[in-house]
């Protein structure tokens, strides 16, 4: 379980996180939904250290975020950015298996690239993929090769930072669909952030809905149409009135 | 209020350096606490060792070539204003070993490897690599700073050395070919006149001119701002800075070294 006790963050004068609260139960899936620069990136890179709250606590099944070891804390996570940052002066395979080349997961290289491989293909790569380099890939690829990293270790914790940004619907659906499959396959607890609505009906047990740096509503994704909430309201329609202003 | 607004400038430009200063400071002591503590990635500090060394031995060598070339002919000419045209072979050894060579040396590492190594973690920054390396329980000090300020060190010195060889080549080349002087009493004269101490000083100069211009490299771009813009003053920043160093610390241990 993660949860998220009254979290403030700060960046200069700028307020981003102004007391976030929210639980995510173990194995299920939850995605944060809001306008750009709402905060929901900083959230989730609270989360894992990448910055640090001014206040409040952020636990993940009763250790706190903050404290212990790092290394051994990440190692139960897995994570899909928002332009794949992929390595880019390594071959596909050597992305994928980076965590088992290194560190406490370290197998033989041949094994490594063995499950590569295995990840590759379950994210609907060939084999022929694993010796190409990033900039040899499309768009499409680079996000299912990112997905094949966040996997390749099986993690219990999956983070998927805007999956389908800047993919064609197509694709968008595709890697919807594969991230449901592989957070059902695994049993993983995923947190995904989006502000794509065809991506949330596709991906969310649950939603969290940030604005003005707190969680307006949170819920079920099947109560999500009828929440009565006006910030969820004017967000999932997509309308310019409303209490979200239109010019951030 | 005229007189105040200009001061207050300078002030917060002086405030600004100090903290960078501070800054870089504590970044050099955590990537050398990283160095003695695993884990250690070899195939990293390997690959690093081939770029800094290997793949800038092209543009040492021709540094250096055409500077002995030019050192010879401006020792020639300058001597033979009071009669003492023979010392240019001593001159040229010496000048290349104790100055010329690690200089150069330095600022063209500083040229070629810091802007290289600023804009690859640069780039790595903006394309959020950086925090994929921390995700992967991959802390990105000992991943890319530390083979790489670790390769400087050891490598650089090795370039400064056949920059000082190459050099004193080609004034050789240039006062046997062209002033007239014998081979084999210019190999002689510039044997006898050098002394370990010389080389010695030259190694030690490498060694702090490859860290200093590494170090810069990956400060700057792991401090890098946003976008293609922040990459661009990263990469400027990382030489600009790493240039000025050298420079000033040639000066530091050219007076621990010769001054009496």
């Amino acid at each position: 379980m993660i949860s998220f006790q009254d979290v403030h963050k700060s960046f200069g004068p700028k307020a981003v996180l102004r007391g976030v609260n929210l639980d995510i139960a173990q194995g299920t899936s939850m995605v944060i939904i809001g306008g750009s620069g709402t905060g929901k990136s900083v959230a989730l890179k609270c989360v894992l250290g990448l910055i640090t709250p001014d206040a409040g606590t952020i636990m993940v099944d009763g250790q706190n975020a903050t404290q212990g070891d790092h290394d051994a804390f990440l190692a139960r996570f897995g994570m899909l950015f928002q332009g794949g940052a992929l390595f880019d002066s390594l071959p596909v395979w050597q992305n994928v298996a980076f965590r088992l080349l290194r560190g406490s997961l370290k197998r033989p290289r041949s094994e490594a690239r063995e499950i590569a491989i295995e990840k590759l293909r379950r994210v609907g790569l060939t084999p022929d993929v694993a010796d190409l380099f990033p900039s040899e890939l499309s768009g499409g690829m680079q996000k299912r090769v990112g997905l094949a990293r966040a996997i390749a270790a099986e993690p219990g914790i999956i983070f998927f930072d805007e999956p389908t940004t800047g993919l064609d619907p197509i694709m968008s659906g595709v890697i919807n669909d594969l991230i449901r499959e592989i957070v059902v396959e695994m049993g993983a607890t995923a947190m995904t952030i989006t502000h794509d609505m065809t991506s949330v009906r596709a991906i969310a047990d649950n939603v969290a809905m940030l604005h003005d740096g707190v969680i307006q509503w949170t819920g079920p994704v099947g109560e999500m149409d009828n929440s009565g909430d006006p910030y969820l309201t004017q967000f999932i329609s997509g309308s310019a009135e409303g209490p979200i202003e239109a010019v951030r | 209020m005229g007189l105040i607004h200009p001061l207050a400038v300078i002030g917060r430009r002086a405030l600004a350096l100090l903290a960078m200063l501070g800054d870089v400071t504590l970044f050099f002591v955590g990537a050398v606490t990283h160095m003695v503590r695993p884990p250690f990635y070899g195939r990293e500090f390997l690959l690093a060792l081939f770029h800094i060394g290997w793949l800038s031995l092209p543009v040492v060598g021709m540094t250096a070539i055409f500077t002995g070339g030019a050192l010879a002919l401006q020792i020639y000419d300058g001597s033979s204003r009071f009669s003492a045209e023979a010392v240019v072979p001593q001159i040229v050894a010496i000048g290349m070993v104790r100055e010329l060579g690690p200089v150069l040396v330095g600022l063209m590492v500083a040229a070629r490897v810091t802007s290289s190594i600023a804009a690859e973690i640069a780039t790595m920054r903006v394309t959020e690599q950086i925090d994929a390396l921390t995700t992967l329980s991959t802390h990105p000090m000992k991943y890319l700073t530390v083979p790489r300020v670790l390769a400087a060190l050891i490598v650089v010195p090795v370039l400064v050395g056949i920059g000082d060889v190459i050099g004193i080549y080609g004034g050789f080349l240039v006062a046997t070919g062209q002033l007239g002087f014998n081979p084999a009493s210019y190999i002689r004269n510039t044997a006898d006149f050098l002394e370990a101490s010389d080389i010695i000083s030259s190694l030690i100069k490498g060694s702090a001119f490859g860290g200093i211009a590494a170090l810069m490299g990956c400060y700057f771009g792991m401090n890098s701002g946003r976008g293609a813009q922040g990459v661009g003053q990263a990469t400027k920043g990382s030489v600009q800075a790493a240039a000025v160093l050298i420079l000033a610390a040639n000066f530091l241990l050219t007076s621990l070294f010769f001054a009496t």
